[in-house]
């Protein structure tokens, strides 16, 4: 920590928060806010003589509430920066009536109560995302009594009793008498593998081991003491874990194996029973403990959404940040120039987020020593031959990347193609055709859909999936090997907002029974808000396709996030169905009526140009 | 070499099915496929491989364009996440446009979820491969264009794998603002006493 605060290459912004990011791969533009400390930490020698006269206490987070703070205050010993800090919610204010003593005892004069949030742009080629995690709240777990019963704790609590710099000095002390306990007792898995619908149902991965070194720590300060740890499996999978392991049953540490069902504290020694079925005796037991430990599990950061939205980023089912490929990018977003370690992407001990974190750094340096990166050639062009000057591009674009027509001087939009990320929304908002999306191009879309349904296409779910999010969710599937009908023929688009109308009603056209639109979700897209373009879209046609006559059931909209193979899956199996249900009549009955939409469309035409000629 | 057609229709594309050893094989009949993409207009040559991203399978890919004067090409195998950049990389080494390549994702979308439907998996795979192949006829050249990096990486988060992230960027030269929400770094791992496996100190 400490080499961080002194690193000359390292501009260390605490307190601060990323308000936004623009820009793309090498080009990040960055918004931080710096919000007020109230204590200027260039000027602050940390002697602590503000904390002294300050007349407020409040629980100390650190600590785990176990004992109190001021308003003013040092984080912790080892804090970096090694600053004094200022909790205005906390601060009884400078009113020379209320108070306003540690502003008088500073002697560096660098306490201000007017301290502002400081709004701080910078330049980045590349972002690593590293916002970690929460610990599950047990409370809802009540058979354990967390929130009834003094001597029961949760292992970050642990942690704060056993250590030196704690509350008590390092004397580990049962909260109910202060006394040092002779038993203790764990229960794993707390909001961990859970089916009954509280907690999570994945494996917090880090638990086991934190019990086992809890129980060692123990052992050493407190030769003697009974310590039982209740679990339903041991995971001591790593490098050096199993001796671990070892040794603490060595040290006399029971494992049973068994989660206990019930907890109840004996009002005058305010000892704990639990009641456990043994799995592997098969016995119910019982075990009077004086102090309890619940392992609790990691949690996604309840803040989480916002670095998400701010990256671009999707999360897998957990709720942790998805990485571009389990296995060959775990470290790449799939957001380019965008990495991510430790417990944003899974829960993780020290020694792997440390590994990721370097794997991360390894990854960021390649773009930052090459010092320039190739941009797909995807961006969008304008024939400004076919251009109207409507302007619609311009507005559609999620990047501002184009530049709006002038009418009066006839002059068409241009893309600034280095903003442009190549979505595809204008191409499809243009009623014109005047937008050329360079390798997503109309006539190579409408020569597939055309491929597709050249054979049989009443058998076919013709199928428009962005790349991002419903196409990565089929191939989640296809790594997951679920199962699901053959029917589906699947066109690959950068973004679901390229799907243009034409290729919808040529599709139908075709005799396609159901057209199916898949993109990501609202909160997921790739392309900032183009996904809004996609179902303003839908709507349009869901209307015009009732005013034809033709079911508006047979085109659909579906939101599929990259993690969800499960739902693609689901989609696929369903939609099989919905194939079966259109009729040939039917088939036949849209393709006749699309077939005189588009000749009284090429009749108008044709009358037009006669005009013109004339 | 080819990358702009001399005159409209003069396509010549190579088409390559690609087995992954029974990924694909097992559930797809391969030399099916191949024989049905013969029979598709443009298509100059088919090879079948056991592993197309493997070197033999790229240089089988080298070799056709050249033989063949190739000017499109078509792999039918995983998902182009994983190997598009492969292939790219591939026909650019043979001064084909990396953009006349198009992927055909028969794996993931196709041979992995359709286990017990070999007959109409194999239909669907045709269909893809035609697909593809109807799609490479439109594609044309392009170029990339370069962005310069900012040497300055921005790291959002200052526990460990922050700290550790922003001290190995720093140690190597570069800038690093390292965004940190508490008044403090250090995260949860400040909190700990002791850490396993090694049961020493935290901070």
């Amino acid at each position: 920590m400490m080499d961080v605060g002194r690193h000359p290459r390292i501009e260390l912004m605490t307190n601060s928060e990323v308000e936004s990011i623009a820009g793309f791969v090498g080009n990040f533009n960055v918004t931080v806010r710096k919000k007020a400390r109230y204590v200027d930490p260039n000027e602050c020698t940390a002697c602590a003589e503000c904390t002294k006269v300050c007349p407020v206490a409040v629980p100390d987070e650190y600590q785990q509430g176990f004992s109190s703070r001021r308003a003013i205050y040092l984080p912790f010993p080892q804090a970096v920066p090694s600053s004094y800090v200022l909790n205005m919610n906390d601060c009884l204010g400078n009113n020379p009536i209320a108070c306003g003593k540690c502003a008088e005892v500073c002697e560096k004069h660098c306490i201000n109560y007017d301290d502002q949030d400081e709004l701080v742009n910078i330049e980045a080629g590349v972002v690593i995302a590293a916002t970690g995690m929460e610990v599950y709240d047990p409370t809802e777990y009540d058979e354990y009594g967390y929130t009834r019963f003094d001597n029961v704790i949760t292992s970050m609590e642990f942690e704060r009793l056993i250590c030196a710099g704690g509350p008590t000095g390092g004397h580990f002390l049962r909260p109910s008498d202060r006394k040092t306990p002779k038993s203790i007792g764990f229960i794993q898995c707390i909001g961990s593998r859970s089916r009954d619908g509280r907690g999570n149902p994945y494996c917090s991965n880090i638990c086991c081991m934190n019990t086992v070194k809890d129980t060692l720590l123990l052992c050493d300060h407190y030769p003697g003491i009974e310590a039982k740890v209740f679990y339903m499996d041991m995971r001591a999978f790593g490098k050096g874990f199993e001796d671990l392991y070892m040794r603490s049953k060595e040290e006399g540490v029971k494992y049973i194996r068994g989660i206990p069902g019930e907890i109840t504290k004996d009002a005058q020694t305010d000892n704990l029973t639990l009641t456990v079925e043994n799995t592997t005796t098969g016995r119910r037991e019982e075990h009077e403990l004086e102090m309890l430990v619940l392992a609790q599990g990691v949690i996604p950061r309840r803040d989480g959404e916002q670095v998400k939205k701010l990256l671009t980023l999707s999360t897998t089912s957990d709720g942790f940040i998805m990485e571009s490929h389990p296995k060959l990018k775990p470290v790449d977003a799939p957001t380019k120039g965008v990495f991510i370690a430790g417990c944003v992407e899974s829960p993780k001990d020290v020694k792997d987020s440390v590994t990721q974190a370097s794997a991360a750094a390894a990854r960021a340096s390649i773009l930052l020593n090459a010092g320039k990166t190739k941009i797909e050639a995807i961006t969008s062009r304008i024939d400004p031959a076919r251009c109207n000057f409507c302007g619609i591009c311009a507005q559609v674009c999620p990047y501002n990347a184009i530049i709006a027509p002038d009418r009066k001087a006839e002059k068409a939009p241009t893309v600034i193609q280095a903003a442009c990320a190549g979505c595809g929304a204008c191409a499809a908002e243009c009623a014109q055709d005047a937008i050329i999306m360079r390798h997503f191009r109309d006539e190579q879309i409408m020569a597939q859909i055309e491929a597709i349904l050249e054979i049989n296409p009443h058998q076919h779910l013709l199928t428009f999936a962005c790349n991002w999010c419903s196409y990565a969710g089929g191939d989640n599937a296809g790594t997951a090997r679920l199962q699901y009908p053959t029917t589906c023929r699947l066109i690959r688009t950068m973004c679901s907002g390229r799907v243009d109308e034409k290729f919808v009603i040529h599709a139908f056209r075709l005799g396609a029974p159901i057209v199916l639109v898949s993109g990501c979700h609202f909160s997921d897209c790739h392309y900032i808000n183009a996904v809004h373009w996609t179902q303003k879209r839908m709507d349009r046609l869901w209307n015009k396709l009732d005013k034809l006559g033709i079911r508006p059931e047979r085109l659909r909209l579906e939101w599929i996030s990259a993690a969800e193979g499960q739902k693609f899956a689901k989609v696929m199996r369903e939609l099989e169905a919905g194939v079966k249900e259109v009729s040939e009549e039917e088939i036949a009955h849209t393709m006749m009526v699309l077939a005189e939409e588009e000749a009284k469309r090429e009749e108008k035409i044709s009358r037009r140009m006669v005009g013109v000629e004339g | 070499m080819a990358n702009q057609l001399e005159k409209p229709g003069d396509l010549r594309i190579g088409v390559f099915v690609c087995e992954c050893g029974l990924n694909i094989a097992g559930t797809i009949d391969c030399a099916e496929v191949s024989k049905y993409a013969e029979t598709l207009d443009d298509v100059a040559v088919v090879v079948q491989n056991k592993y197309t991203c493997a070197d033999p399978g790229q240089n089988e890919i080298k070799k056709a364009i050249v033989e063949h004067n190739l000017n499109r090409v078509v792999v039918a195998s995983c998902t182009p996440k994983i190997h598009e950049p492969t292939f790219r990389e591939c026909v650019a080494d043979s001064e084909l446009n990396p953009y006349l390549f198009e992927m055909v994702n028969i794996r993931e979308h196709c041979s992995w979820v359709h286990q017990n439907e070999k007959e109409r998996a194999t239909e669907k795979a045709k269909d893809l491969v035609r697909s593809g192949v109807a799609r490479a006829r439109f594609l044309e050249p392009q170029t990339e264009m370069e962005v310069p990096v900012t040497k300055a990486a921005l790291v959002i988060g200052g526990g460990i794998a922050g700290i550790q992230a922003a001290l190995d960027l720093a140690d190597g030269g570069h800038k690093v603002y390292l965004v940190e929400k508490e008044p403090t770094i250090g995260g949860i791992m400040a909190a700990l006493d002791k850490t396993y496996p090694t049961m020493d100190c935290s901070i």
